[in-house]
Parts: C-alpha cells; structure tokens; sequence
C-alpha cells in the first residue's frame, strides 16, 4: 500500500493547488499514462458508474459502449445505461468535479471509492483534445431528458456549462455520457473488448453491449436476472482506519466528545472500548475531536491499532457467489467449449487490517483453450476486471505460489503461472481493497489475503485434479469398454461362423479384460419440465459377486428428489447413500434421482464415492473419504499415483512396434 | 509362386481353407474357454531379422509379438482377421479373387472393423502369410499393381489369359517400354527359353532405364535391363531371382545415391523386412551394388542435393540395421551423413548423355568382371 494515501494527499494540498491541478499533475496514477490505457479508463469509469448507479436503484443494468474513431487519435466514447438517471442539479456535479460524491468514508464494498473516476475521465478528455463532454440523463419522473455539454474548471474544480437543453429521449430512464479524448485502441489481452469479457463474466446480471471504431457489435447477454445482493454501509473498523482519513473523520464529525466520536462513528466500538482507547493514547475523552492535534491524532490512531476488537461485520460484502460465477463463465466463455467447470470456491468472509474481505475462484479448463500456453488468470477487485500490472499483482503471485503439478497442470520448478488449457478466475472483495497504487491495477500482497487466496486456489486446484483422474480413468475405461462392448461380441460371433459352431458366452473374458467396477453417471435433462433425471450405473466387470456402498455427493445447493432405489441415507450436505444389494459378476445395478427447476447447464456432475468394497477395484468413483465427518471440503485427498496395470511378462504388443516397414 | 508349387502335396486352397480355419479356431477356444483372445506373431522389425545362413538371405528370428484383445488396437486388428478370414473362405468357395485394393474397400462394409488405409489391410495379408506360411496368392490375393519392365535379349514364354503359350523376346518383340512383369512370375505362368546376356542390370528409375535404352546399352553391355520403379514388387524381385537362378545371370543393382536406395537395394540382395517371411523366394544375395555412392558423389564431383531430416533419420536407423552391418555399407553411410548431400542417378547427365554407358558403368562394373 502507498505510503500515504492520495486522500491525504489530496486533503493536504486542497488549499494550495485545485485538485484538477493536483489530477493534471499526477494523471499517470490514475490509468492516464498511455493513450491505450486512458481510452480503456475512460471506457472502465463510464461502465463503472452505470453498473454502480444500476446497483443503486436494483435495475437490471443494459449497458452499451461505443468506441467511435473521430480522428487519427482521437476518439470519442459513449457509455450509456439504463440506470435511474441523475436529477439535473447533480449531474454538472457528478461529472465535473473531482472528489464529488458520497462513497468517500462509506465502508461499503463499491467499484468506485474515491470519486475521481468519471470526472477525471471528463477531465482527460478536455485535456487531450480541447473539447467538452455531453451528458444525457433522464429521470422516471421527467417527461424529457436533460442535455449539457461541460468543461471542468481545472483552477477550482467546479464544472462549467457549455451549453444545456431539454432533450426528448426514448429511454424511460437512463444516464449517457460521450466523452472526446486522445487514444489508441488496440485489441489483444488489454483491450477494451476484453475488459469488457471480463466484466461481464462477473456481472452475468448486465447486459453489455459493446459497438468497436470498426466491425460488428458483439452483445454479452445477460446470464440471470438475479441482482447481487445489495451491500450494507457500515461504519471503519479502528484497526483499518488511516491517519489521513481519522483526521478528516475527525474535522467534520458532529460529535463534541471524543468517546462519543469512536462509538458512534466506528464499528465494535463500546463506551468501554472507546474510553480505553482514549486511555491508551493518553487523551481526555471528552476532548473535542475538531481540536486534536497532529500528534495527538497520532497517539489517537496508534491506540487505536492496539485495541482489542471484535472483527468488523462481514455482511457489507457482496461476493458473487459459486453459482453465479459459473453462470458467468459459461456464459461468456461458452463458445469455447470448455470441458470442465470447476466448482467455483467462495471463502468465507475474513478480514485484515479492520477490513472485512472476501475472496473466491473458478477454473474452467479444456475445449478450445490452447493446452501449452500459460493459463489465463482473469483477476477481479470488487467485481473490477484488472487488467494491468498482472505480475506485481498478489493475485497473479497467489496463482504461482500453489504448487499445481499436483493438481494436473504443468508448472516448471512447482511455481510461477501453470501452462495448461485453463482460465483462473481469482476475485477479491472488499470495503477496502488493498491496491498497490491509485490507478488501482493490481492487488498489494497482504498476508491475510494471500492465506485466503491460497485456500481458495488450492480447494479449486483439488477440485479440478477430481475431474482430470476420473477422466484418464474413464478414457482407459471407456476403450477397455468399447472391446468387450462392441468389438469382442463380433469376434465371437466371427469366429464361431467360420468354426461353424455357437457364439461363446463371454462373461469370463469380458472380467478378465475389465477386471473392475465401473460406475458411471448419465444425466437427461427434460426442457420442458426443467428437470435433471441423474443414473448411477454400476457395473460389476469383476469375476465373483460384488457388494458396496455408493456415496452421491451433490454439488452445493443442489436439492434432490424421487430416489430409486430408496437410499440408506440422505444428508443435509448434499451426500446420498446407497446400500447396494449383491451384484453378480457381469451385470450392473442402477440407482436415480431427479433435480427439479435447474437449468440444463447448472448440473454437470455429482462426486461420486464408495465404501465397504476395495477401492482399486472401482474405476469412476472415489473411497469415501475417513475422515468425511471432520469437512469433506478441506479434505486432502491423497495423490496417490493408480497401480500401473499390469502387463503379461515378457510379452511385446505386436501392434506397438512402431517401425517404419517402408522397405518394399 | 506358391511354396506348395515346389512342394506338391495338397492343393493351395485346401491347405489355406485349413490354416485359416485353423487362426478362427484358437480364437474361437480361447473365447469359449473364458481366455483374452490373442495371437502369437514373429515381429516384423529389424530386431528380428536374422541371417539364414543356408539360402544367404535375411529372415525373421525368434521374437514373437503378441495380439491380444485386451488393448484396442489388437482387439480391432482381431476382429479384421476375423473378417478377413471369412471372406477369403468366400472366395476360395466360390473360385474369385480380389486384389489387396478391393479388399481394403471391401472392409467399408465392416463397420468398426474396416480398415482405414491400405497399408493396414496390406499389413494384415502379410500377417496372414507369416502365421500360416503360405503365401497371399493361396488366400486369393494378389497386388494390383503389375511389375516392372524389361528390355534384353530374353526369350520367355509367358500363358496369356487365353491359355495359349506365347513366346516373347524382350528385345525384338517389345516397344521401348519394354516387357512387363505380370504380377504371377512364377514358372507355370512365364517359362525363360534362352537368353543372350552376360548379366542382368537392374535400375531405380524409369529415367535411367530410357536412358540404357536409348543409347543401346542392353546390345552393347550385353544386358539384359530391368527398371525396378523404386521400391521393386515381389514380382520384380522374384524376377530378378529367377533369372539368377536358373539362367545363372549375375545381377547388378544401379541405384540413386540416397539412403532409400541402399533400401531398395538391399530388399533386393538381402531380402526385406517386410516379407522376411518368404526372403528366400524374393532375394539374389549375390546382386552386386553398382549405385551412386557417397564416394562416387566426392570421386565424380556430382551434383548434389542436402540431406533432409527424414533421410538422416533414415541413415542413422540404416546404421542400426543388421542387413547394412559389413565396412562397405557402415562406410558409406557414415560418409553420407558427413558430407550431408545426396545425389541422384541422372546426376551423371552433367559430363554428357553418354557418360553414364561410356564411362561410369565400365568403371563400375568392370572390377565385377561384367564388362
């Protein structure tokens, strides 16, 4: 984290310089420094306002940018939303000061937290080409919409009217904004349609829209209509506060008395705690706030970290949650085809520093992404989609800190970003996210976040390597299925004509060859109905009879319904059991159930484990973990390597001598 | 070309009908008796040629390989033999025959079974041939493709497919294509009357092979010339047997100068891997090389081409392969893969047409005492 805040910073120099100076000056840190980055700035303050101003008033946000090449070098940028609109009065305001707005002291996780965002965007754009920024907004209540073009005062920060009118404007309500500014656009990772992508993975709430300089439009329809869950606003926790920002705290409280300050405008403050603080630093209580001291407020604050706390509330959170990722992601990267989802992972919230964070991940892996080149890690800081500084980013470095050879992919040395077909989803929340600048492109690597962030990778890492063993066991299975399926029968049936005898029963050859259970799930899926009916097969290919227990884990929040046969036990957690009867060798036993009101895409597969029989012998489910009381989630599983199957001794596969016979 | 045609005994078929009943028969027990079918094969590799001493050729050793349906692959390559099997015994039931081609689209009708290039079927008529030591004409097959052509003082006789006997000089009674070698060469197909020759050059390329036409070679050498067209078919190389054989001609093999003609040259001298098998049938172990070498590329400054990747691969397995194991062939592989380049028989052309007949084969061919 920097060493002092640009709040402070800004506090500072108020008096002195403008803080449209004070930005002008220091435009690098606020993603201005290149002309690619500041047209994809302008692009991610514009999107940010409307998707915070949809959030605001719970509409579902339709968002269109438009990226219009105006000149050589210059562009101009739409953004427009059907968000609730501003009221006149504000709308100079909101895009034509900087610092404007009431986010600054909220302890609400929100894209924007420090107010220079669409206003700098203005700001740049009337920098770099001279020219003023249209606004469109209308209100429900309005019959018309409220057009000004505006400049910003650079000197005294206020914005000045260029020209205004009543528009009318097919949108109910809605807010559009056309900023003109110098840039280049390219495409590639760092490109607007990327940041976008990304966005829209996870917003899967938002419709995004999105018209380049040149070619077709490209729609990322919205994936649910489910809202996030609104965020609460609570009060600084005293452990995350800043001297910077008690100091401000402490300028413009209402309260007379110090202890009434603490108590009132911190969270797990008491009278009790909040007189001990004062203790501590050595301050009367009753002490007015306004008339600290600089190193007053300096023992106020050290007293402050010392304190003994409850952590803050966490419910101010709003994480994306492990469905909805999903949804996100396959929605937006359906096209690829990806072979697995893995379950996403949302921890629970934990904090640092006073500040409540969360983090969660997802992996997709497979289908048509390239299996040699490193894998994507799309990072996310309130739902942001970052898109610079991916190596000083604590994101990127949690990623290659996890050993992920164990988990099937392939990494030299066991660190540093894995190569494989993979996209690494990595998303931290926060009421504070701890950026490692202004231009908030990257994540500082705060011990507490990169604990989490290291669970959270690992808990998917285990989750995928599930889904890549009972694949290369399925893919030797399947072939092993398809002989004494498909090919064996015919060579009995060949063979026996041309003997000119009967067909041979081949149930001993068939064991011999299979020699395991095989279980194997299929799913049909009823549109109509919405309705998932899931079979369990099991198939006995050994040669004596066999007996077992076979464990149903559904994945999080899945219900289930009319079990056939009737199971042993159902678990509030999700897992099912059955208690087989006796299967005979070469014969199989089935077991289903259904899932009511799913989409077809929200049940892929359930994790499927079974006890009371010798697990090498089974081939498509796990041995129900020992340990399965304690946290089946936590559970490390063994990464024992399959017993190499046995080949006859000393015999050469004749169809293996690969040699070129290419002699006559 | 049969073996049975120089053992007698019971008919072809009637022995093939056995021999394939026979291969369905052991699958068939194995099955009934609860076993993983598979068959017991001689592998097909250079690890496994061995040199048989008593006919001067190399043959298939000890090493057998096994085809198990237990892995994929071996369990489809049973279930083609399966086919395969019933429709030869078709065949052989109702007098037809196919060529390798049409039973390889034939196998279209086989569904998971058919075969998806013809050097899989082909392989697998081998397969047949080394199991039951007979040879693919008794299971009814035969090449499609026809042999290659001669031109010489040669007189044979060859019965025409009216049966009538028909007398050939393939010099005096041929075009300049030459004669062509039926696919059957065997004796009750072509009989040789006489032949005035010293010895028997045989060639790589058609271009060469117009090349001796042109310029007489076959009166002035006293030769008779036979164009290999690359990698020469059974028919060409039992040919070239033959006329070592029983019209006791020497023969010469004149080549390109890259590592895929020493191979030509040595399934016609030492016998191939591939039809190891039946090596005695198909090899002249006295052929003498009189190709372009890596030395005649330094010694007559020919023109060159660079090695590719695959002909360096190719001379580092030639290294390892017993057939070229004497100073000779170490010797000239070692200085082809030294010097990097190849050369192609028609190089020659670069001191004039006629210095291949004037200059290059008398040099060659003179230290052999054929010219």
């Amino acid at each position: 984290m920097p060493a002092t805040s640009i709040a402070e910073e800004l506090a500072k120099k108020q008096r002195e310089i403008s803080v449209s100076e004070f930005f002008e000056r220091n435009k690098q840190i606020l993603g201005y420094d290149s002309p690619t980055k500041a047209l994809l700035t302008v692009v991610k303050e514009g999107v940010d306002n409307s998707l915070d101003a949809a959030a605001d008033a719970d509409i579902l946000p339709d968002i269109l940018v438009e990226v219009r090449k105006v000149d050589k070098d210059e562009f101009l940028v739409v953004v427009e939303d059907n968000g609730p609109g501003i009221v006149k009065k504000e709308v100079p305001n909101v895009f034509g000061r900087l610092l404007y707005g009431s986010r600054f002291h909220a302890r609400a996780q929100s894209r924007g937290q420090q107010g220079l965002g669409i206003s700098g965007a203005v700001m740049y754009g009337q920098l770099t080409t001279g020219k003023a920024t249209k606004i469109t907004s209308k209100v429900e209540e309005e019959d018309t919409a409220y057009f000004i073009e505006l400049i910003l005062d650079t000197k005294k920060n206020l914005p000045s009217k260029v020209r205004e009118d009543r528009v009318v404007w097919e949108r109910a309500h809605g807010t559009r904004v056309e900023i003109p500014l110098k840039g280049r656009y390219i495409g590639g990772k760092q490109s607007i349609f990327e940041y976008l992508k990304a966005t829209a993975i996870v917003n899967p709430h938002a419709r995004i829209t999105f018209k380049p300089p040149e070619g077709d439009s490209t729609v990322f329809e919205r994936a649910t209509e489910e809202m996030p869950p609104k965020t609460k606003e609570i009060p600084p926790h005293p452990h995350g506060i800043e001297l910077g920002t008690l100091m401000q705290m402490m300028k413009e409280t209402k309260s007379y008395k110090l202890s009434s300050f603490l108590e009132e405008e911190f969270v797990r403050v008491s009278a009790r705690v909040a007189k001990e603080i004062c203790d501590a630093a050595g301050i009367d209580p009753d002490t007015k706030p306004k008339s600290l001291g600089l190193e007053q407020a300096k023992a106020l604050h050290e007293a402050m970290q010392g304190a003994k706390l409850m952590s803050p509330p966490t419910d101010c959170l709003s994480p994306i949650g492990e469905r909805l990722i999903k949804k996100g992601l396959k929605n937006v990267l359906g096209n690829l085809r990806p072979e697995f989802y893995a379950p996403p992972v949302t921890r629970d919230p934990s904090v640092y520093s006073g500040n409540p964070f969360q983090v969660e991940v997802g992996i997709v892996f497979g289908g048509d992404l390239p299996p040699d080149q490193p894998v994507e890690v799309l990072r996310f800081a309130n739902r942001v989609p970052l898109m610079y500084q991916a190596g000083g980013c604590a994101l990127t470095q949690a990623v290659g800190h996890v050993d992920w050879r164990r988990y099937g992919l392939e990494q030299r040395g066991g660190e540093g970003l894995p190569f494989g077909p993979a996209i690494v989803l990595v998303h931290v929340c926060s009421t504070k996210v701890p950026y490692t600048s202004e231009a908030k492109e990257a994540v500082a690597t705060v011990d507490e976040i990169m604990e989490e962030l290291d669970l959270a990778l690992k808990e998917s890492g285990r989750r995928l390597k599930t889904h890549l063993t009972k694949k290369a066991h399925r893919a030797k299975t399947r072939e092993k299925f398809e002989i004494v399926q498909l090919i064996l029968p015919r060579i009995a049936e060949k063979s026996a004509k041309i003997v000119n005898k009967k067909v041979p029963v081949l149930d001993a050859t068939i064991t011999k060859i299979m020699g395991v259970v095989w279980i194997d799930e299929t799913i049909a899926y009823d549109r109509k109905q919405k309705r998932h009916t899931v079979t369990v097969n099991v198939h006995n290919f050994t040669d004596a009879g066999k007996k077992l227990n076979l464990h149903v884990l559904l994945p999080r929040g899945i219900a289930a319904k009319s079990f056939d046969p009737k199971p042993a036990e159902v678990r509030d957690d999700g897992k099912i059991t059955w208690e087989l009867k006796r299967i005979d060798s070469v014969s199989k036993a089935s077991v289903s159930f259904l899932l009511e009101g799913l989409d077809e895409a929200e049940y892929d597969e359930s994790d499927l484990y079974v006890s009371e029989i010798n697990p090498a012998l089974v081939i498509g489910a796990e041995p129900l973990p020992g340990d399965w009381e304690l946290n089946y989630a936590e559970f490390e599983t063994e990464e024992t390597a399959a017993p190499a199957e046995a080949e006859e001794e000393g015999e050469i596969d004749y169809d293996e001598t690969e040699e070129a016979l290419d002699d006559e | 070309m049969s073996k049975k045609a120089k053992g007698g005994g019971a008919p072809a078929s009637n022995k093939a009908v056995e021999a394939l009943y026979g291969i369905a028969e052991n699958i068939y027990e194995e099955l009934d008796h609860g076993q993983v079918p598979k068959m017991k094969i001689p592998l097909r590799t250079k690890a496994n040629i061995r040199f048989d001493s008593k006919h001067s050729v190399w043959k298939y050793g000890n090493l057998m390989g096994v085809r198990s349906a237990k892995k994929l692959k071996g369990a489809l390559m049973l279930l083609r033999t399966m086919y395969v099997l019933e429709f030869i015994q078709d065949m052989i039931n109702t007098s037809k025959s196919s060529t390798l081609r049409e039973m390889y689209y034939i196998s279209e009708g086989w569904d998971v079974a058919k075969f998806h290039s013809q050097d899989e079927s082909n392989l697998l008529a081998e397969d047949l041939e080394v199991i039951t030591q007979l040879l693919r004409e008794d299971f009814k097959l035969r090449p499609e493709e026809s042999g290659a052509s001669v031109i010489g003082n040669l007189t044979l006789e060859e019965i025409t497919r009216n049966g009538e006997r028909k007398r050939i000089n393939c010099r005096d009674d041929v075009g300049d294509a030459g004669y062509t070698i039926p696919y059957n060469i065997e004796k009750e197909k072509v009989k040789f009357v006489d032949a005035d020759a010293k010895f028997v050059l045989a060639m790589e390329t058609g271009g060469m092979f117009d090349r001796l036409v042109e310029n007489g070679f076959d009166d002035d050498g006293k030769c008779i010339l036979v164009h290999l067209k690359g990698q020469p078919s059974r028919s060409t190389r039992r040919l070239l047997k033959r006329l070592n054989e029983e019209l006791k001609l020497p023969c010469a093999v004149f080549t390109d100068g890259d590592p895929w003609s020493f191979r030509i040259h040595a399934s016609v001298a030492y016998g191939a891997i591939k039809t190891a098998h039946i090596s005695e049938y198909l090899a002249t172990p006295t052929a003498e090389f009189v190709g372009i070498t890596a030395s005649d590329i330094l010694n007559y400054d020919l023109p060159t081409d660079v090695l590719t990747p695959r002909d360096v691969a190719a001379l580092n397995a030639e290294l390892s392969d017993p057939r070229f194991n004497d100073e000779f062939w170490r010797n000239e592989i070692q200085t082809m893969l030294q010097i990097n380049k190849k050369a192609e028989q028609q190089a020659l052309a670069k001191y004039g047409l006629d210095y291949v007949t004037d200059t290059y084969l008398p040099e060659k061919l003179g230290p052999l005492g054929l010219m």
